[in-house]
């Protein structure tokens, strides 16, 4: 085979030449989307001056600073009443000690973090659920004006969702989700969830129904055949709907600014306030950052698997 | 095992009417084939027994009770798929244990193993058991699925083209393996098939259907000796049967109302002749080894007929033929019986 394989190329094969190629363009594309990231992680760990400083440090002392001041609320205290303190044990009591500042107590990060985490999940959780049942039963029943209705439901998405801020926003008000979890959820969840019911369609499709008629006359309803018989072999196509939902979910940010100001709020419209004393806390927004990022990459690489089939959108099944 | 009964059954997809019309019972322990080409209705039939398809008119009767409404799941069928249809995601064992797992059927674990691994080493697919299903031959998955059906002991096996999708061996020996099952079980079965030779190795009775009707039942002899019409007639029997205009015969005792005769081989007597009484011309041998097919032209119509190798026939020979107790058929393809 090695021997002809010059003269005589593999249309599927591709030549050496053009892996080289391929393989070079997409460590040069990896490496100019990662510069972003790289930055914001190493401006995370950098000390406030360091982290504005002009022409910007490469090498620098790395400092903890940034992650204790995303943490907790400081106050600067005179140097006669820090010595009247005792010694700080922690480290980064120590680290704000040498600024003169004192700990006062734990910042909202925590509480915005745990937010985004429910409201994304929720919403993940919500939309594929529904997704997933209503592209069921496009997909296997006769429903009137069906066309029409999946027409609907896509073009819930022709617009960008922020255009219905507005009336949202008074609707929420109104009802009283405004700052609320559910109310995220929900707005979350009617986003997706057209997403949801288009991926999921196109997966479930692909399922034969032999397998559902086989299920029902083993002796099992229709429910029961779905969950034991389509679901299993849906999962591909459900995950990759979860993490383009999650995805959205997770990075909204323009609804968030405008509808939750306090206990409903998610990470990011809070982790750009981040103020410190004397302008903007670079370093604790990029600590916030940084640690926004990890849910999603462990959430993404957990499921990985089934993404690189699911994103094919099931071309390549069986 | 239970009787089926179907009764009236009427179906229709949009303009096409799939089922017109269908009455037929199904007894006890039968082994009944239904006999006909694609688009004749037999796989919708059969999807009406299971419940997967609701009849527009008629009932289905399963075990002295009216099962027409009932769904699937209620109606204790097992059913066979033309394409498998093994659960992609389970084991050959799984695959074989679903149906038994069923919440309706409740049965003990231990049970269900011992029934697997018995239907397994039945249909020899018991070294296959920790297999994904769909990592088998075609073979292998079409006697699984056979498997998944005989693991339960329901009222009506139903099978649609089983043996379709395996290569002429394969289907040989499944055949055989079919049949022997079905008698140690006592099975009651329905099953759709177009290929002759297996309605005529497993029926009991063979139901012909035509365009959505049923239009004969009868044992394999019966619909292969006398057929009601010129499409029963030509369903069975290889080389088919040979249709003539009854003109091609003058000298005939012919019922009055028969316009075309119907020639098997055994229906024919072919002797060498002389150009003068000579009605055909062989055109054509094939050789199959222990027989020859015949090919003959009579006034421009082609006869095809078995002979036997050492008749000495070949091409350009002129022959005299002479029908013996052969089938007639009306101006619209009805039998007339003489």
């Amino acid at each position: 085979m090695s021997a002809r394989s010059s003269t005589a190329h593999s249309v599927v094969e591709p030549s050496s030449t053009s892996k080289l190629v391929a393989s070079v363009l997409v460590v040069v594309y990896a490496l100019v989307t990662m510069i972003p990231l790289f930055w914001i992680v190493v401006t995370s760990l950098k000390s406030p001056p360091d982290s504005i400083s002009y022409p910007p440090k490469i090498v620098f002392t790395p400092t903890i600073e940034g992650y204790c001041n995303l943490f907790t609320n400081q106050t600067r205290q005179t140097p006669e009443f820090l010595a009247t303190l005792p010694p700080a044990t922690t480290a980064c009591e120590k680290v704000t000690r040498e600024r003169n500042m004192v700990i006062v107590g734990p910042s909202n990060f925590t509480k915005r973090f745990f937010n985004s985490l429910v409201i994304a999940f929720g919403s993940t959780a919500l939309s594929v659920f529904l997704g997933t049942i209503a592209a069921y039963g496009f997909s296997r029943f006769k429903v009137p004006l069906k066309d029409d209705l999946l027409f609907f439901i896509l073009s819930t998405r022709m617009m960008p969702p922020i255009a219905v801020a507005i009336p949202i926003y008074l609707m929420y008000r109104e009802l009283g989700l405004s700052d609320t979890k559910i109310g995220m959820i929900l707005l979350y969840t009617a986003v997706n969830v057209s997403l949801a019911v288009w991926l999921l369609k196109g997966f479930i499709d692909e399922i034969p129904r032999e397998y559902e008629e086989a299920a029902m006359i083993d002796g099992y309803t229709r429910l029961q055949a779905f969950r034991k018989v389509v679901l299993p072999q849906a999962t591909t196509g459900i995950v990759a709907t979860a993490i383009f939902c999650m995805i959205f979910a997770w990075n909204e940010y323009a609804f968030a600014v405008l509808l939750t100001s306090g206990d409903a709020q998610p990470a990011p419209p809070f982790i750009p306030t981040i103020i410190g004393e004397g302008g903007m806390d670079w370093p604790a927004v990029g600590a916030g950052t940084t640690l926004f990022l990890i849910p999603i990459l462990v959430f993404t690489i957990l499921l990985r698997k089934h993404l690189l089939r699911g994103i094919t959108f099931g071309a390549v099944r069986k | 095992m239970a009787e089926v009964i179907l009764s009236g059954l009427h179906k229709a997809f949009g303009q096409t009417k799939a089922i017109q019309d269908v009455s037929l019972t199904i007894g006890d322990g039968e082994f009944i084939v239904l006999l006909g080409p694609t688009g004749a209705g037999k796989t919708t039939l059969l999807r009406l027994v299971a419940g997967l398809e609701q009849p527009d008119a008629g009932t289905v009767a399963i075990g002295g009770w009216d099962a027409t409404t009932t769904p699937p799941s209620d109606r204790d069928v097992a059913f066979v798929f033309q394409q498998y249809s093994l659960y992609p995601h389970l084991t050959v064992y799984e695959n074989l244990a679903f149906p038994l797992r069923s919440p309706i059927r409740a049965m003990k674990e231990a049970d269900i193993d011992a029934k697997v691994r018995e239907i397994a080493a039945l249909v020899r697919i018991d070294d296959k058991l920790n297999n994904q299903a769909t990592r088998l031959s075609g073979g292998q998955m079409q006697r699984v699925a056979i498997a998944r059906a005989l693991v339960r002991s329901p009222s009506i096996y139903l099978m649609d083209e089983p043996l379709s999708s395996l290569d002429a061996k394969l289907r040989g020996d499944l055949r055989v393996e079919l049949k022997r099952i079905q008698t140690v079980l006592g099975a009651t079965i329905l099953y759709v098939t177009h290929d002759q030779i297996e309605a005529m190795t497993l029926a009991t009775r063979i139901g012909v259907m035509d365009r959505g009707q049923l239009v004969q039942v009868g044992t394999p002899r019966e619909i292969y000796t006398d057929p009601v019409n010129m499409y029963v007639a030509s369903r069975l029997g290889m080389p088919a049967i040979n249709f003539l205009p009854l003109s091609v015969f003058p000298g005939l005792s012919a019922p009055s109302a028969a316009k075309t005769i119907g020639l098997r081989t055994e229906h024919l007597k072919i002797a060498r002749s002389d150009s003068a009484s000579a009605m055909g011309k062989v055109t054509w041998v094939e050789h199959l080894g222990d027989q020859d097919y015949l090919h003959i032209d009579v006034q421009n119509h082609d006869v095809v007929t078995l002979s036997d190798p050492d008749s000495g026939l070949k091409t350009g020979d002129m022959v005299r033929l002479t029908p013996a107790l052969p089938l007639y058929f009306d101006g619209a393809g009805n039998r007339v019986r003489a």
